[in-house]
């Protein structure tokens, strides 16, 4: 019994830590004082100036872009991947490939982002392209760093899933590009949905990467935030922090209850489909 | 055919943008520094259009083996690392336990709750600490209001804040690995021990503990290893005197505009994590075949 006050107290303390500071931004957002340490009232007032920082918002919306973009394509390449290293068993080459996806996941960024500006600027020099850097230059880097990501997840869905639905398919003479679009890509679609979510967090939240491929006229939302940091706390930080957790919270209920309703009918189908077949 | 293309798209776009750009950086570390745009000399020439000559310069690399504020910040690197894996691992285990053993219905939102701090900005939430950790912060004035200490503590700008900081911000990348494996783990085999006369906690050191250590050591790599390089925490919270490697390239790179020493800096860092790389990859496909099984 010891053991498990130890853990509850452990549990409580974690808990506490995670959430402790997040809490704290949301109510000092609403601070009329310029003060993090000092209560001056409640005020939404830097909610306003937030919507009046013209640098602010432009950042936000190059980085909302990019953050589409790039969870886009690397939700085409990761889920690619994840069908080659989950079902494709032995193929030429595959040991390094398996190292190209999961390497990403730990590689530190000054590395990826010096690497990826290095290789950059050598294209340019031999081919002519990219010329300079900007949204095309931080997209890609992005696609390739959040491609990993999403292979990962793709990859353990496909495992734990049961091969003989698509043998069966297969058995019907269906084709392997049908096989992918009217069985496998519906049942790994809640994989899809959390791999595109994460990719998109991930590009909105990097700063290490862009600040490397990016250009002088391409400052994302994070490069804003880390130099408004560095200079001086300004309260508008909180206020934009309380938005954006807002959002995540609201996105991430409504994607559970989204996502809980669809694996519910797909279980109801699946029955339906034994009981039938039985 | 179809098989083909769907290794070859994403195999060329690694290639090309994950492999190639460390050939790159290998190559530019062997390069002089020059005025000029880019900023570094040519490796290969061909001279007369008939000799192909490649001048490797290693001045690079032996500029960093002789200022010693490049290994001190190697060292310190790798010191501050392992102290943060350690204390992710003594606050992560007990709560992926707690989860893991938690009930059924309880686990997704327990999890959940893990996860959700991760999807908002990890910068914010790094910023949120300086608020705290600040000699007039919050901490300090609830330490004083306590009575525990009598002036405020300088917490902010040290190796300390750190800790706190990489802690707080890699704890989810311990924490879900280790719940993967202590949540397949069989109860049975506990119940086998308590029916041999295991207390719980010997049941715990001789059943549980071995069986998570592909969990244990997935988590301190996922943890570990981008610890090192980290740029972002110690430049906010670290004081001017925490001396870490990823600063010090960014620093190369963006200050001194010293293309060579930057590259022959990340090849050296490559090089400290390449062991703890494969390892990560081992246990990573050792999970995924355990997954499959």
């Amino acid at each position: 019994m010891r053991r498990s006050s130890f853990v509850l107290t452990m549990m409580a303390f974690g808990y506490a830590f995670l959430y402790v500071p997040i809490i704290l931004l949301i109510i000092y957002s609403f601070n009329e004082s310029r003060l993090v340490t000092v209560w001056g009232g409640w005020s939404t007032k830097w909610y306003a100036g937030l919507l009046n920082n013209q640098q602010m918002l432009a950042a936000a919306w190059l980085s909302l872009r990019i953050a589409a973009l790039s969870a886009t394509f690397s939700v085409v390449l990761g889920t690619l991947a994840g069908m080659a290293m989950a079902r494709f068993g032995r193929f030429r080459g595959r040991t390094l490939f398996g190292g190209m996806i999961t390497a990403p996941l730990v590689m530190p960024e000054v590395i990826t982002g010096l690497s990826l500006l290095l290789l950059f600027v050598s294209l340019e020099q031999f081919i002519g392209w990219p010329e300079g850097r900007g949204m095309t230059t931080i997209t890609i880097a992005h696609i390739t760093f959040t491609m990993a990501f999403v292979a990962v997840i793709v990859q353990s869905r496909l495992i734990s899933l049961d091969e003989s639905i698509e043998e069966a398919a297969m058995d019907l003479g269906a084709r392997p590009a049908k096989i992918f679009f009217v069985i496998t890509l519906p049942i790994i679609s809640p994989a899809i949905v959390s791999g595109w979510l994460l990719a998109f967090t991930l590009s909105l939240d990097d700063l290490v990467i862009a600040s490397f491929v990016s250009g002088p006229a391409s400052t994302t939302l994070p490069m804003v935030i880390f130099s408004s940091v560095r200079l001086g706390v300004t309260p508008e930080i909180n206020a934009l922090a309380t938005i954006i957790v807002a959002l995540v919270t609201t996105g991430i209920i409504v994607a559970g209850v989204f996502m809980a309703r669809q694996e519910r009918i797909r279980k109801l189908d699946e029955q339906m489909a034994a009981s039938s077949s039985a | 055919m179809g098989r083909g293309l769907v290794i070859a798209v994403p195999y060329v776009w690694l290639l090309l943008f994950f492999l190639i750009p460390f050939a790159i950086v290998l190559k530019i570390s062997f390069s002089e520094a020059a005025i000029a745009i880019p900023p570094y000399t040519a490796l290969v020439d061909w001279a007369e259009e008939t000799y192909l000559t490649i001048r490797l310069n290693f001045g690079s690399y032996l500029f960093l083996l002789t200022d010693s504020l490049y290994a001190v910040a190697y060292l310190n690197s790798l010191k501050i690392a392992f102290v943060s894996t350690v204390l992710c691992l003594l606050l992560g285990y007990p709560m992926a336990y707690g989860i893991a053993k938690a009930p059924q219905a309880w686990r997704g939102p327990l999890l959940m709750l893990i996860i959700l701090p991760f999807w908002t900005s990890f910068l914010i939430r790094v910023y949120a600490w300086i608020g705290i950790l600040k000699q007039e912060g919050l901490l300090n004035n609830f330490l004083l209001w306590l009575g525990v200490i009598d002036a405020p503590l300088q917490i902010l700008y040290t190796d300390t804040s750190i800790y706190i900081g990489i802690v707080y911000s890699y704890l989810p990348f311990m924490i879900l690995p280790l719940y993967a494996t202590l949540e397949k783990l069989d109860d049975t085999l506990l119940e086998a021990a308590a029916d041999l006369g295991a207390k719980p906690f010997t049941a715990f050191l001789s059943v549980t503990l071995p069986l998570s250590v592909p969990g244990i050591v997935a988590g301190s790599l996922l943890v570990f290893i981008p610890a090192v390089g980290e740029f972002v925490i110690p430049s906010l919270l670290g004081g001017p005197n925490t001396l870490m490697i990823g600063a010090v390239l960014w620093n190369e790179f963006f200050a001194n505009r010293d293309w060579p020493v930057a590259s022959a800096v990340a090849i050296a860092l490559l090089l400290f994590l390449v062991v703890p790389i494969m390892l990560f990859q081992y246990y990573q496909g050792k999970q995924q075949e355990a997954a499959r099984q």
